[in-house]
């Protein structure tokens, strides 16, 4: 493990403890005053700020000492956490996070806002409760400057002393030719606290020998008769003559740790002449520190350990690297990680001796695994279900009667097979919260931008889904938050004039539902504007003037592509870039995703999206000869069009009967260019599609094959896009199949072309 | 025979960089994530160095170190206190808890090996 991996590792924990504080703070805000809950936050910013000073990250060093100053005032009760409080620490908290990006991408962060917060907190720090408008802090500017520097404010002069031999052997041989080297006379008497914490007077007087020439006495005068003797007392007191131009502070810097358990007293007695014995009738004793160490290590030059260590570091360190390739790398962490180099597997398993050392001792019941591990073990189940299909197949297939033993282990097989996945795929599952906790920010900014008051509340944020889902999910929320604290709310004014309460709320929730993770996103603002959407869509030629829409398909037309309502482009929403982009990439996830609004109450988003890319629950069906994948997710029902039901117009449009309502038939083969006429439905079977905002379509297909879960192969990754084809799978007979797009299948039939949108290019 | 290290830090960085370190130096490590966790693994690790944080879930550093010092065997286990609190009190305190000394973050490999070797015969 090198420093970079060790910096990443940093990173990943920034992540981590970000979010703890983050959820800290919030937990405060509504009211928690455990100490823990306190004490969690502040180790959070603790424990950045201990890494950063490692890795020399100065600007987030600073920023987090102030932050952490400020949070020690409220956890020693000196500081009250209330609202206008936790405001300053919620934005510090951005801040952090914004330099602990900036610290690992590169870029820089809004030094004013920064040095802003800095001054609030410390201002909270200094006891001023800040009042809710912005009053200007009167502090001169130099200040924050010296208070965010890193370096600790000495109140009791322990100022850590870098000690080096190098230096001090230079500096002993200048000091020969230049000058005459100080003597010092130190008297030196440990209590016996000195014992009991540890510290050894042994080991002080060798670090002493190690500043000068030395002579050293011993004083016996205490030493009890042997049967009085206490082993753990202290007896001897020691008088030291040293030579060194290290001066008092060096000989007292030896002492450090030890100068609170030991009367010490160091005077310069270079021009005293001899020593005084008779001061302090002291007995000399021979003198021969190697005797009393234990080994022979420091006996030697300094240099040559070095050189020594230096060759030992390195084994150790290629045998450290091989570890890192073998373990541990964080699953919450962003994007996968470039693989680790494959290193010769004895020293991994070497390695993996060390890291279970290391491990066993941390002994937590979690592990972390590399994330490729992971994926290749995916892989892997995943050619397992295709070859488990395979081999029921051919025995189906060979087996007349069907009642063989080998039926019935196959079944098992089946089964195994199916759990086999699903705990796979659990591993790769996460809680949707680190994402959840990314929104409150965005509403916390937003809502301060706009002048508005916003409440974000989470619920279920512990739902667990594929990470490469929640990764994909953050850009699209994000959008959507802001589009709801931007255009959802109303500014306060406008709310009380309604009666509501001048904060908003918007509300983020999470559930698991068949086999699917939705998502929904409500805000109790105004609600959409139907008369607006519909104006603006007809100025964008996007509908008739004169068309007949359902409330609810006017609330679908803000999914158009170019579409926008907001009068004027603001800098939050983004430019142009409307529902439409949302809808497309919650698409290219698999999912769905519809509006219902209530005007007045405000409006509410529903995602739908599969718990996981890489598997599919699939119809397969056979069109004009190929066999064909629709996801059954997309399929409401099927049926057997009868004569009667099938009612043409136009040219060469036709509608089936449903229950008394019309739904336009759409021929797949016809689409896909399988086939120039179109086929007769009564020969096949209606899939009844839902698309998004569009309604119901009755796909046509020749057959239904059966039912399966398919394991998704990319088409762009191996072949090419093709227009109406989401990806591809493996069948049972180890043919290759092609997953429909529906949204794209039933976006054609309206006459616009097969566009290159595809809902599982994504997946592997 | 290698000497032994156990270090105490909640950080998973701060615990990166001392296994790098103290491998390097040719230490055998032993690692644990809080003071509850430090106590449970002392007598596995015996070891001949203890390095700790103060800042911990659990348990914190002025708790483990009592922790260490009430057991007989350990009581005499130089301990030293690795912690970005430079402030006397926090200083004092580990000491009365009973620590030997202290390495100031931030975290630098020769101050760290330095003062091991001061307080390691």
């Amino acid at each position: 493990m090198d420093m970079n991996e060790i910096k990443e590792i940093f990173f990943q924990e920034c992540e981590e403890q970000l979010a703890e504080l983050e959820s800290g703070l919030l937990k405060l805000n509504d009211g928690d005053r455990d100490p823990e809950t306190v004490n969690a936050v502040f180790r959070a910013v603790h424990s950045i700020k201990g890494g950063a000073g490692a890795f020399g990250l100065d600007d987030l060093v600073a920023f987090a000492h102030v932050f952490e100053t400020t949070l020690d005032c409220v956890r020693s009760n000196k500081l009250e956490p209330g609202p206008e409080v936790l405001k300053v620490m919620l934005k510090s908290a951005d801040v952090l996070a914004d330099l602990t990006n900036a610290a690992r991408d590169g870029g820089s962060v809004d030094q004013a806002r920064s040095k802003q917060l800095i001054r609030e907190l410390e201002a909270l720090a200094n006891g001023e409760i800040p009042v809710a408008a912005e009053t200007p802090v009167a502090k001169p500017a130099a200040q924050p400057a010296a208070a965010a520097a890193p370096a600790p404010v000495n109140e009791e002069g322990f100022q850590p002393v870098g000690f080096s031999f190098d230096d001090f052997e230079t500096a002993v041989d200048e000091g020969e030719v230049l000058m005459v080297i100080p003597t010092y006379e130190v008297i030196f008497k440990p209590k016996s606290e000195l014992f009991a914490k540890g510290n050894d007077a042994t080991l002080l007087l060798r670090d002493l020998s190690k500043l000068g020439e030395m002579s050293i006495y011993c004083n016996t005068d205490e030493l009890p008769p042997l049967e009085e003797l206490n082993p753990e007392r202290a007896y001897l007191s020691w008088k030291i003559q040293v030579k060194t131009d290290k001066g008092e502070e060096g000989i007292r810097t030896v002492f450090e740790f030890a100068e609170w358990d030991c009367d010490l007293d160091v005077t310069d007695v270079t021009n005293a002449g001899a020593p005084a014995d008779e001061d302090m009738p002291m007995q000399p004793i021979p003198f021969d520190l190697a005797l009393l160490d234990d080994n022979d290590d420091h006996d030697r030059p300094i240099g040559v350990v070095e050189e020594e260590e230096h060759i030992a570091s390195d084994q150790q360190a290629a045998v450290a690297a091989a570890a890192t390739a073998a373990k541990v790398v964080e699953m919450a962490g962003q994007a996968a990680r470039q693989p680790a180099e494959q290193r010769a597997a004895p020293a991994a398993a070497a390695a993996a001796n060390n890291a279970a050392n290391a491990q066993s001792a941390a002994g937590t019941p979690t592990i972390r695994v590399d994330l490729d591990r992971v994926d290749r073990l995916i892989n892997l189940v995943g050619e397992l279900v295709i070859n488990q299909a395979m081999l029921s197949q051919s025995v189906v297939e060979n087996d007349t009667n069907g009642t063989s033993s080998i039926n019935m282990g196959l079944e098992e097989l089946q089964q195994l097979t199916r759990e086999i996945q699903d705990s796979v795929m659990a591993i790769r599952a996460q809680p949707v919260k680190p994402v959840f906790q990314r929104m409150s920010r965005i509403v916390r900014e937003v809502a301060d931008m706009v002048g508005k008051s916003i409440r974000l509340v989470t619920e279920g944020e512990n739902t667990e889904v594929d990470k490469t889902v929640i990764d994909k999910l953050a850009e699209p929320l994000t959008h959507m938050i802001r589009n709801a604290v931007d255009h959802g709310i109303e500014t306060p004014e406008k709310r009380v004039a309604n009666g509501k309460n001048p904060e908003g709320t918007v509300k983020l929730t999470a559930k698991h539902r068949s086999g699917r993770i939705v998502i929904e996103l409500a805000d109790d603002g105004a609600g959409i504007n139907r008369e607006r959407v519909r104006q603006k869509a007809i100025d964008n030629d996007l509908i008739a003037a004169d068309a007949n829409l359902s409330d609810e398909e006017i609330d679908n037309l803000i999914f158009m592509p170019g579409f926008s309502t907001a009068d004027k482009i603001s800098d939050i929403s983004g430019r142009g870039v409307g529902m439409d982009v949302v809808k497309r990439s919650i698409q290219a996830l698999g999912g769905r995703i519809s509006i219902s609004s209530r005007p007045g109450n405000g409006s509410t988003f529903t995602m739908s999206l599969p718990l996981t890319l890489a598997v599919l629950d699939g119809m397969v069906v056979t069109v004009a000869g190929q066999t064909l994948v629709v996801p059954l997710t997309a399929i409401v029902e099927t049926l057997q069009p009868e004569p009667s039901a099938i009612h043409s117009f136009g040219s060469n449009q036709r509608l089936i009967s449903i229950r008394n309502s019309f739904c336009p038939l759409v021929d797949v083969g016809r689409i896909l260019n399988f086939r120039y006429q179109q086929a007769n439905p009564v020969d096949g079977v209606a899939l009844l599609v839902e698309s998004e905002g569009g309604g119901q379509r009755a796909l046509m297909v020749d057959a239904i094959q059966g039912q399966r879960q398919v394991v998704i192969k990319s088409l762009e990754a191996n072949y090419t896009h093709v227009p109406g084809i989401a990806a591809a799978t493996i069948l049972g007979d180890g043919r290759v199949a092609l997953i429909l797009d529906v949204d794209a299948i039933v976006a054609a039939s309206r006459g616009q072309p097969l566009r290159s949108d595809s809902s599982l290019a994504a997946a592997g | 025979m290698k000497k032994k290290v156990l270090t105490v830090d909640d950080s998973r960085t701060i615990r990166n960089m001392l296994l790098v370190t103290l491998n390097n130096a040719g230490f055998e490590t032993y690692q644990a994530e809080d003071g509850v966790e430090g106590l449970e693994v002392l007598e596995e690790a015996n070891p001949d160095v203890i390095v700790t944080d103060i800042n911990m879930p659990r348990l914190d550093g002025f708790g483990f170190i009592e922790g260490v010092r009430r057991n007989d065997k350990y009581r005499a286990v130089p301990i030293l206190v690795l912690t970005t609190e430079s402030d006397a009190e926090k200083k004092n305190r580990a000491r009365q808890a009973g620590a030997t000394g202290w390495i100031v973050k931030p975290f630098d490999p020769t101050k760290l090996i330095d003062a091991i070797e001061r307080v390691t015969a």
